[in-house]
């Protein structure tokens, strides 16, 4: 019957981020529990609704009524008895499977083959490590799906650099804050491989809007290649390629390194995403940009003209140094 | 027992127009609790209109996809001047507003128990609203133009903090608001004292009008409720000023901590604002249907049971926090109660119309609509209560939705009721029911399409307080409807205002009584002179007009 | 519509005694509903970051216990209640002294809070930038001692005019409903040195 439900509302509003289409089992608990609630509300309202509105329609006020006024009612005592208990039982039964769904999302007991995301949101961008495997990436976050039969679910530590923030990819699971100087913690086991979207939940600050999520969810075997690639370190090799040459020179001269990681080399700033691996993403800015050379270009030309109110300032940089740097980051695979 | 008749007592007063300078010393310098209702109530209509300006500008950007009408900064401080302004210099007033001119009237008192702490209050949140308004020239300095607060009307730590928000801005929030809560708790002193201790005599507790005792509870949760946040505002000035800790991450301070003192005093507000609209609601049905409201008793008793219910169900904002197992039960319990006496009042209205006589006058109208609105709006609230529902709907638009649908759904609504029902009283003019009626449902219409389609991209995983969204998440032609539906909105609200001053001049004369209604406020002339009443007034009944007019069949034999 | 005759009984005569609480004493004891949410905020906040402070100084290390301003604020309530029963029986002289011997404690108290700041800001280096111990040491001990210089300073009005002859028995009330804030002030400080001095070392 779910199952119904969930097509008939697709059918009406698809969406890449619609709620009702969940494929993970924190979000398809969600699912479940909101189809009780929705029905639960769906018949008090028909019947209290419907009571008014017969109420409204055969009790108003008729030409053809007399000028006495209708027999005043003070109340009854077994009248208020009863609809002060029903609701009552009706709380009661929406707590109780309230309750369940709680439990079997936050008192699940986590398996050992569980994979271990440390989240840390930043002022508009996301941070992703993985800390048995050495990884650290940033707005892009790969999981290996989860077969029911034997799970591996992916369990996220979330926290913030700066304020608070909110982890929300509604087709995986629903959302929970990232709030500094606090560790918590969620979990999402997709089923089946594919992009899933979300995007920052929690006022940020200016950029909040542009703060998406992109979720990767492998087969077992791509992802383990996946992270095979993301721990080497960055090592272009940039003899054929003299503009990357340079730009490398040009970037680890300029300010980015401040600010950006790459591993390996003399870049080893932490305010703004880890670029080992830039070139390996789709997009940047954490989402909202395409990952092309051109869009790399204007981005460190200008970050806010793609983002305004970024933190990454405009290096001011001039048409040569921009060209080799961005030749020299779209070589960092 | 002497009975006076009541133009001896009235028929002297004259209602003279005097010069301008003369009548803007005498507002300013007023104690009368009936002026003090009345500045209140133009003061919040104004700042509707400029707080409504702003919600329409937001609704124009987010129409479609990838707009630019405003900059990402402008929009946030559109929303966080749009909330604030809405919840502490539009509703807060508007309601105190009612309840100073109205609930002396309706206890038979001459004025509020301290009329000069009275003005006081009002003064105070209105420099509190001027001074909010102020950041935009003040915010970063005179020369830094457009600063207006941006962190949101709950404004979450850290990012009130100095580093994450420099410049004046968050202080001039965060001042008005400490201004805003100083008034409201003056005035909401006022309230009780004058309930408790200026009642004229045989007003015993169990014959208020209804909308007294709800105003009286609104108000015991305003010291309670509105304190915390005063607290936590005094916090957080110490953190901006002299460098103190509370809400410093960085220091050990915890962001979750200013959550908690924040809705300690965020879920009581709202039902601060909510029961002074059931006190219009219950004044209104029964006058209209002609039946006494029906389990009077029922009617206090879950009053007061909202209101200490609303005291414990503070979390259900922070279910996305990561309390734990046990705190989120605890709050999926305690806010799920709440609807057993809410749902009490929603039945006891029904049971009022029931059997009844219904008269659609405007007033009326308006509460007919409120019940049908709020009862969805209480069953959104309802699903945002389970918890892991709340994790998917929490801070999305089905939320901004639930709330509007209870705020400009109900409250508004009735609060529009309560202008018309009050608006003789007031000025001593009929509105005119025409424009009445081009304004209930072109307002009603809008209301509709823009909260009923809202839940929708809510659903669909749009967050709240986004500047622009992406095209292809099927959130574009939802967002447009709602667009569209603020439009109708507006035309309804002018048309309201324009009701309003041309009835001043035009509207027909309307008598003490125009709705034949049963309250004591009724028993004076419209507008009432400046000691409300003569002679103290004796009463024997909760409804006192009701016994003068039907002597065969008393109010009193039912007590 | 109401006719023109319609009456509305108004009484001349009291037939049932009507007698309801003085507006003063219900005001003060609404403002006294707020201030306490207000101070349990504060106090919420006190022993919330009891020992997560990241850098010392601790409580442990510098505070003393107040006793003897302790002695004196509560027993300057014993004063204030001297001074309004002694108005009630309208003994005027016995008000000033009561009134007198409340300012004076009342004063020992903030002169000796104030001593306490001194040596902590200036000898030990503790300010509320601090760490989150003065944060909330500082707010919460300075919350109280604001509240007090405004009891001091109601009271000193009233000491002024009781000593000019003005205060009367009428006036009774009216000092009742100012000893009603002064005995809270002094209640809140027992809560104040429970979690600050005995709780919060
Ligand atoms: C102004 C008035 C107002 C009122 C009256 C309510 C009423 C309720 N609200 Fe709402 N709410 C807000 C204003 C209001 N709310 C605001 C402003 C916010 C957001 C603030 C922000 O984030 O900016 C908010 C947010 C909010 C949240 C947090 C969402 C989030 O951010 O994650 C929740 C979660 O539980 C909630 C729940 C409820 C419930 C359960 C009620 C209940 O009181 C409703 C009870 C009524 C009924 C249920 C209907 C009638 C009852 C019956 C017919 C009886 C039978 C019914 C049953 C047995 C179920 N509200
Ligand atoms: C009393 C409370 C109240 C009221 C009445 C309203 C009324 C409205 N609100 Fe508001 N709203 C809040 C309280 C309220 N709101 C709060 C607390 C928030 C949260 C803020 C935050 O996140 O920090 C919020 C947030 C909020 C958002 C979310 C912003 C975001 O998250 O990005 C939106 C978006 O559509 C919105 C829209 C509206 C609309 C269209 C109306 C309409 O009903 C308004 C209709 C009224 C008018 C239009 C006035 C009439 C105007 C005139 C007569 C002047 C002439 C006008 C023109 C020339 C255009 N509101
Ligand atoms: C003051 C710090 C700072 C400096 C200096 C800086 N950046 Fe950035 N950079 C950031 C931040 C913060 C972001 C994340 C912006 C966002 O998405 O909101 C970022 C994002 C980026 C991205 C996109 C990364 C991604 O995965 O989306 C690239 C590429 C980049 N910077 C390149 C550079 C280059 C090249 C320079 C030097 C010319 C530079 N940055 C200098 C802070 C900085
Ligand atoms: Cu990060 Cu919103
Ligand atoms: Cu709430």
């Amino acid at each position: 019957m779910y199952n119904s439900t969930r097509l008939a509302i697709l059918g009406v509003a698809h969406s890449p981020t619609s709620i009702f289409d969940p494929a993970a089992t924190p979000a398809r608990s969600a699912f479940g529990l909101s189809m009780l609630v929705l029905s639960v509300t769906l018949a008090i309202f028909l019947t209290v609704g419907g009571m008014l509105l017969y109420a409204v329609i055969r009790f108003r006020q008729r030409p053809t009524d007399s000028d006495r006024e209708p027999a005043q009612i003070y109340g009854s005592n077994q009248i208020e008895l009863s609809w002060t208990v029903i609701p009552i039982l009706i709380v009661v039964m929406l707590f109780l499977s309230t309750t369940r769904v709680i439990l079997d999302t936050q008192a699940a007991p986590k398996p050992s083959d569980a994979l271990n995301v440390t989240v840390i949101g930043h002022q508009f961008w996301w941070e992703y490590r993985y800390p048995k495997l050495g990884v650290v990436t940033a707005n892009e976050l790969h999981v290996p799906i989860s077969d029911p039969a034997k799970p591996t679910p992916t369990y996220l530590a979330l926290s913030s650099a700066d304020t608070d923030h909110s982890f929300w990819v509604p087709r995986l699971a629903g959302k929970t804050d990232l709030i500094p100087n606090r560790l918590n913690t969620m979990w999402i086991d997709p089923q089946s491989p594919g992009l899933y979207l979300g995007q920052c939940a929690q006022y940020c600050g200016t950029q909040h809007a542009k703060m998406l999520l992109r979720v990767y969810a492998q087969s077992p075997e791509d992802f383990a290649a996946w992270i095979k690639q993301q721990q080497r370190p960055a090592e272009p090799d940039l003899s054929g390629n003299a503009a990357a040459a340079e730009g490398q020179t040009v970037f680890m001269h300029s300010a980015c390194i401040n600010c950006h990681t790459v591993a390996g080399t003399v870049a080893t700033g932490r305010f703004g995403p880890d670029l080992t691996h830039l070139a390996s993403r789709d997009t940047i800015a954490s989402g909202p940009v395409q990952n092309t050379a051109e869009n790399l270009r204007q981005w460190i030309a200008d970050p806010n003209s793609m983002k305004p109110g970024v933190l990454m300032p405009s290096m001011h940089l001039n048409d040569h140094d921009l060209d080799v740097i961005t030749a020299y980051l779209t070589t960092l695979h | 027992m002497a009975h006076a008749p009541v133009l001896e007592a009235i028929d002297q007063t004259q209602i003279r127009r005097r010069p301008p300078l003369d009548v803007l010393y005498e507002w300013v310098t007023t104690v009368d609790h009936k002026k003090l209702g009345l500045m209140y109530i133009g003061y919040a209509l104004l700042f509707l209109v400029i707080a409504g300006f702003e919600a329409v500008l937001m609704r124009i950007q987010l129409a479609v996809p990838n707009n630019h009408f405003v900059s990402p900064q402008v929009f946030n401080r559109l929303f966080t001047m749009h909330g604030t302004t809405m919840i502490f210099f539009v509703a807060m007033p508007v309601m105190f507003g009612f309840g100073n001119y109205l609930v002396p009237l309706m206890i038979g008192a001459r004025d509020m128990a301290f009329p000069r702490l009275n003005a006081f209050s009002f003064w105070i949140s209105a420099f509190g609203g001027l001074l909010m308004y102020f950041s935009y020239l003040g915010g970063d300095g005179l020369y830094g133009m457009g600063s207006a607060p941006d962190v949101g009307w709950f404004a979450y730590a850290p990012l009130t903090a100095k580093v994450f928000s420099p410049g004046h801005s968050t202080d001039y929030w965060t001042l008005a608001v400490l201004l805003s809560g100083v008034g409201s708790t003056g005035t909401a002193l006022n309230i009780v004292t004058t309930v408790l201790s200026m009642r004229c005599r045989g007003m015993k507790l169990s014959r208020l009008p209804l909308f007294v005792w709800l105003m009286m509870v609104a108000s015991g949760i305003v010291f309670v409720a509105v304190s915390p946040l005063t607290a936590a505002q005094i916090m957080l000035i110490l953190d901006r000023y002299l460098g103190a800790h509370f809400f410093d991450t960085q220091a050990g301070g915890s962001a979750v901590l200013w959550m908690h003192f924040f809705w300690i005093f965020g879920h009581p507000e709202v039902y601060i604002l909510v029961l002074p609209a059931f006190g219009f609601v219950n004044e209104i049905i029964p006058v209209f249907s002609r039946k006494a409201v029906f389990g009077y008793p029922a009617m206090v008793a879950a009053s007061v049971g909202i209101g200490f219910i609303s005291l414990s169900v503070w979390a259900h904002h922070m279910f996305t926090v990561g309390m734990g197992a046990a705190g989120n039960t605890f709050f999926v319990f305690s806010t799920m109660v709440i609807s057993v006496p809410t749902g009490i009042k929603i039945f006891n209205w029904l049971a009022t119309l029931w059997g009844g006589k219904i008269i659609f006058k405007v007033p009326m109208m308006f509460c007919i609509a409120f019940l049908f609105q709020f009862l969805v709006a209480g069953l959104t609230g309802i699903m945002l209560s389970a918890a892991p529902f709340n994790w998917q709907l929490s801070a999305s638009y089905f939320v901004v939705a639930h709330f509007h649908y209870v705020i400009v759904g109900a409250i508004i609504t009735s609060l529009f009721g309560a202008f018309y029902y009050w608006y003789p009283k007031m000025t001593g003019r009929m509105m005119s029911e025409t424009l009445g009626k081009w304004h209930f449902w072109l307002f009603i219409i809008g209301f509709h399409l823009t909260f009923d389609f809202m839940h929708v991209p809510g659903l669909l995983g749009m967050p709240r307080r986004i500047y622009t969204y992406e095209a292809g998440r099927g959130w574009e032609g939802w967002n447009l409807i709602v667009g569209i539906g603020a439009l109708f909105q507006t035309a309804g609200t002018l048309i309201f205002v324009y009701n309003l001053v041309r009835s001043y001049y035009r509207g027909e004369v309307a008598g003490h009584d125009p709705w034949d209604a049963w309250t004591l406020e009724w028993a004076t002339p419209s507008p009432p002179p400046s000691y409300n009443f003569a002679v103290e007034p004796t009463v024997r009944s909760g409804r006192p007009l009701w016994d003068l007019k039907h002597p065969e069949d008393l109010d009193e034999n039912y007590e | 519509m109401m006719q023109t005759t319609s009456t509305i009984p108004f009484s001349a005569q009291a037939e049932t005694p009507w007698v309801l609480p003085h507006r003063g004493v219900v005001g003060i004891a609404c403002l006294i509903i707020a201030e306490s949410a207000i101070f349990l905020i504060f106090v919420v906040a006190y022993v919330y970051y009891i020992g997560k402070s990241l850098s010392g100084p601790l409580p442990a290390q510098v505070l003393e216990l107040p006793i003897l301003s302790t002695i004196c604020l509560l027993s300057s309530s014993f004063t204030v209640h001297f001074a309004v029963s002694a108005l009630r029986k309208n003994d005027q002289r016995g008000c000033t002294l009561g009134l007198a011997g409340t300012v004076l404690l009342g004063a020992i108290f903030l002169i000796m809070t104030g001593r306490e700041w001194y040596h902590l800001i200036h000898d030990v280096g503790l300010t509320i930038r601090t760490n989150l111990f003065g944060t909330t040491f500082y707010s919460l001990v300075g919350l109280h001692a604001t509240h007090v210089v405004i009891g001091l300073i109601m009271l000193t009005i009233a000491l002024v005019l009781s000593l000019s002859g003005q205060v009367k028995e009428t006036h009774a009330e009216r000092l009742d409903v100012l000893s009603l804030y002064w005995h809270f002030v002094d209640a809140v400080w027992v809560v104040v040195f429970l979690v600050v001095y005995v709780l919060g070392r």
